[in-house]
């Protein structure tokens, strides 16, 4: 291959194209003179990833902003179309890889629910310890890197130092600290391991020390409080007409949580509130997620109680749908169960060519369409899930909170300082790997 | 309020109503969009007051070969409804609803950069997760895949229809 990269086709890149007719002033129709527009991003340390920002600014003021994504953009619905439906779970993990197990758990639902299958209550309880563990995770990260941006570094450390120790449980369960494909269609890809209780009993009792402190340092402290109330204050109303939903939605007083609404993987049997606040500002979301991590701390360990008296399959008894690749974490990490590479290898010939059509072939999902959503850290995660009846999905459509809720900028910023940028968007807590999947 | 309540309501109106999976979806015709989803969100005991998604599906060999799919949520009666509207082949228009529902900015722009439909009347119809140069609608399912030159030395990159599984 002798293709050098000048002669590749390249779009041509003309940033003055996305200062588009909005930038007119409406009185003159013209674009003003006094004022200067300037790019903030999409390489910027305090944008909250590859976030780029058109500011049209007049002195600290901002006038205009557009906020301009993509630069993650992955493809990751179109990928999931040429891949089985059980490989699926592995490209929208992916999607935002901070609440990963959240990915994975719409879009096995909306598998489970074309397929028409109910799942094993173990593995009911399992994902609901997962989730409710990845979204304080989640919130620790909103925490650290929005305490970071405002040159709050030792809240960075904290948070981080926190959430390391729930990934390390999320390895020792999943194998992988990240983007885990843990939660398949028909359950969890298997059960938990023997050191896991311990180390969730100890997480447990550790969390709530760990978040007093987090309050200690920031409730009260006068230069957190100074950046961020009445910063970014949005009304419920608006609130409800550009489809914000989580914590920005809750902080603004409305109630609203999925959880509750429609609760999936037995929610309703789980006893926890849904913390709202009625400031709207950016540090009511600060205290919604911190309270939020709390109740999840008290699903958290109800799940843990429930593991013990909640025995049996972690995966749906049908080897139809049922993934049948019996894993185990070894020594060397995660891999193949020696059992059940005893049985397919040396025992059944049935057992090896049914795990031959599972893995190249993998299953048929009748033909349909649905629209799962749980709530994740961010809000309403929805994923709208097509099936032709073959073995690959004909459309998956993730509705990512993060992207919804990014529309808010301009509202939240317009008229404010330049300095509000940071608090606002590091509230909103956009993760860009689900707004340009 | 049960999805069979629900979709009695609005079939009183719409008659196209279906029922599947527990989940209710109606077609509208896309003249017709604006008044019905100004219907829905007004009547009573049927309340469906916010907007959750905007996309669409491509089915090249069918008549319609497009669905634009909107997903309402009722949050007073906490219920869902799915309305489709059927866009063809030859004439990729749609009203844009962003009057009615600030939300559906953003997705219709991304509906209109995946697929090329057009959300008629929509104020700022550009591309927002591919760069404004570029060709082509890619979660159309007659988009050509990959095999585009890549700038890794010597590397090249079959579609991905042509690896893996098929």
């Amino acid at each position: 291959m002798s293709t050098s990269r000048h002669d590749l086709p390249v779009a041509p890149f003309d940033p003055s194209g996305d200062v588009t007719e909005g930038f007119r002033d409406p009185s003159t129709g013209d674009y003003r003179q006094e004022t200067m527009i300037i790019n903030m991003g999409p390489q910027h340390p305090s944008t909250h990833g590859v976030l780029r920002l058109l500011l049209e600014l007049d002195g600290e003021t901002i006038i205009r902003v557009k906020p301009v994504i993509g630069y993650l953009h992955t493809g990751i619905e179109k990928n999931t179309e040429y891949r089985s439906w059980v490989q699926g779970v592995t490209y929208v993990t992916r999607a935002d890889y901070v609440a990963p197990f959240f990915n994975e758990l719409a879009y096995c639902m909306a598998v489970e629910r074309l397929l028409g299958v109910e799942v094993p209550p173990r593995a009911q309880v399992i994902r609901v310890l997962v989730c409710e563990l990845n979204r304080i995770t989640s919130h620790l990260v909103a925490l650290a890197t929005g305490g970071l941006e405002l040159g709050a570094s030792s809240v960075m450390l904290y948070g981080l130092r926190e959430r390391e120790l729930i990934m390390e449980i999320f390895e020792v369960i999943t194998g992988l600290r990240m983007n885990h494909a843990y939660i398949r269609p028909g359950g969890v890809v298997m059960d938990l391991p023997e050191e896991a209780p311990r180390k969730l009993r100890d997480l447990i009792d550790l969390l709530p020390h760990r978040i007093d402190e987090y309050e200690t340092l920031l409730n009260d402290n006068p230069i957190w409080r100074e950046r961020n109330t009445d910063v970014a204050v949005m009304s419920a109303e608006r609130c409800m007409q550009l489809g914000i939903t989580g914590p920005p939605l809750r902080s603004a007083g409305v109630a609203l949580d999925l959880r509750k609404d429609e609760p999936y993987c037995g929610y309703e049997t789980y006893d926890f509130d849904v913390i709202t606040r009625t400031e709207g500002d950016a540090y009511a979301r600060y205290r919604v997620r911190i309270d939020e991590m709390r109740e999840s701390l008290k699903i958290v360990e109800q799940a843990f109680s429930r593991l013990a008296d909640t025995p049996g399959p972690v995966m749906i008894d049908d080897p139809k749908v049922g993934w049948q690749a019996k894993l185990s974490v070894g020594p060397d990490g995660i891999g193949n169960d020696p059992a059940y590479l005893a049985h397919i290898m040396e025992e059944s010939m049935e057992a090896l060519i049914h795990h031959f059509k599972m893995v190249t072939q993998g299953v048929e999902v009748p033909p349909g369409e649905v629209y799962m959503a749980v709530e994740a850290p961010r809000g309403e995660l929805g994923m709208y899930v097509v099936s032709d009846g073959g073995n690959r999905p004909y459309r998956v459509k993730i509705r990512d909170p993060s992207f919804v809720n990014l529309q808010a900028v301009p509202d939240l910023i317009e008229g404010a300082l330049i300095a509000d940028i940071i608090p606002a968007i590091a509230s909103l807590d956009p993760v860009m790997g689900g707004v340009d999947r | 309020m049960s999805v069979a309540e629900l979709a009695a309501a609005v079939e009183a109106r719409y008659p196209d109503v279906v029922v599947a999976r527990g989940e209710a979806t109606v077609v509208i015709d896309r003249n017709e969009l604006l008044d019905a989803l100004a219907w829905l969100r007004d009547e009573r005991g049927v309340q469906l007051d916010a907007l959750s998604s905007v996309t669409a599906t491509h089915w090249p060999d069918r008549d319609p070969a497009f669905w634009v799919v909107y997903e309402l949520r009722s949050t007073a009666l906490v219920q869902r409804l799915r309305v489709k509207v059927p866009v063809r082949e030859d004439d990729q228009h749609v009203p844009s609803v962003t009057e009615m529902f600030p939300t559906a900015n953003w997705h219709e722009r991304e509906t209109f950069d995946l697929y090329g439909i057009e959300f008629d009347g929509h104020p700022d119809l550009t591309r927002i997760l591919l760069p404004a140069g570029w060709e082509g609608h890619p979660l159309r399912k007659d988009e050509p895949l990959g095999g585009v030159p890549t700038w890794f030395k010597g590397a090249t990159m079959p579609p991905i229809d042509e690896r893996g599984m098929a």
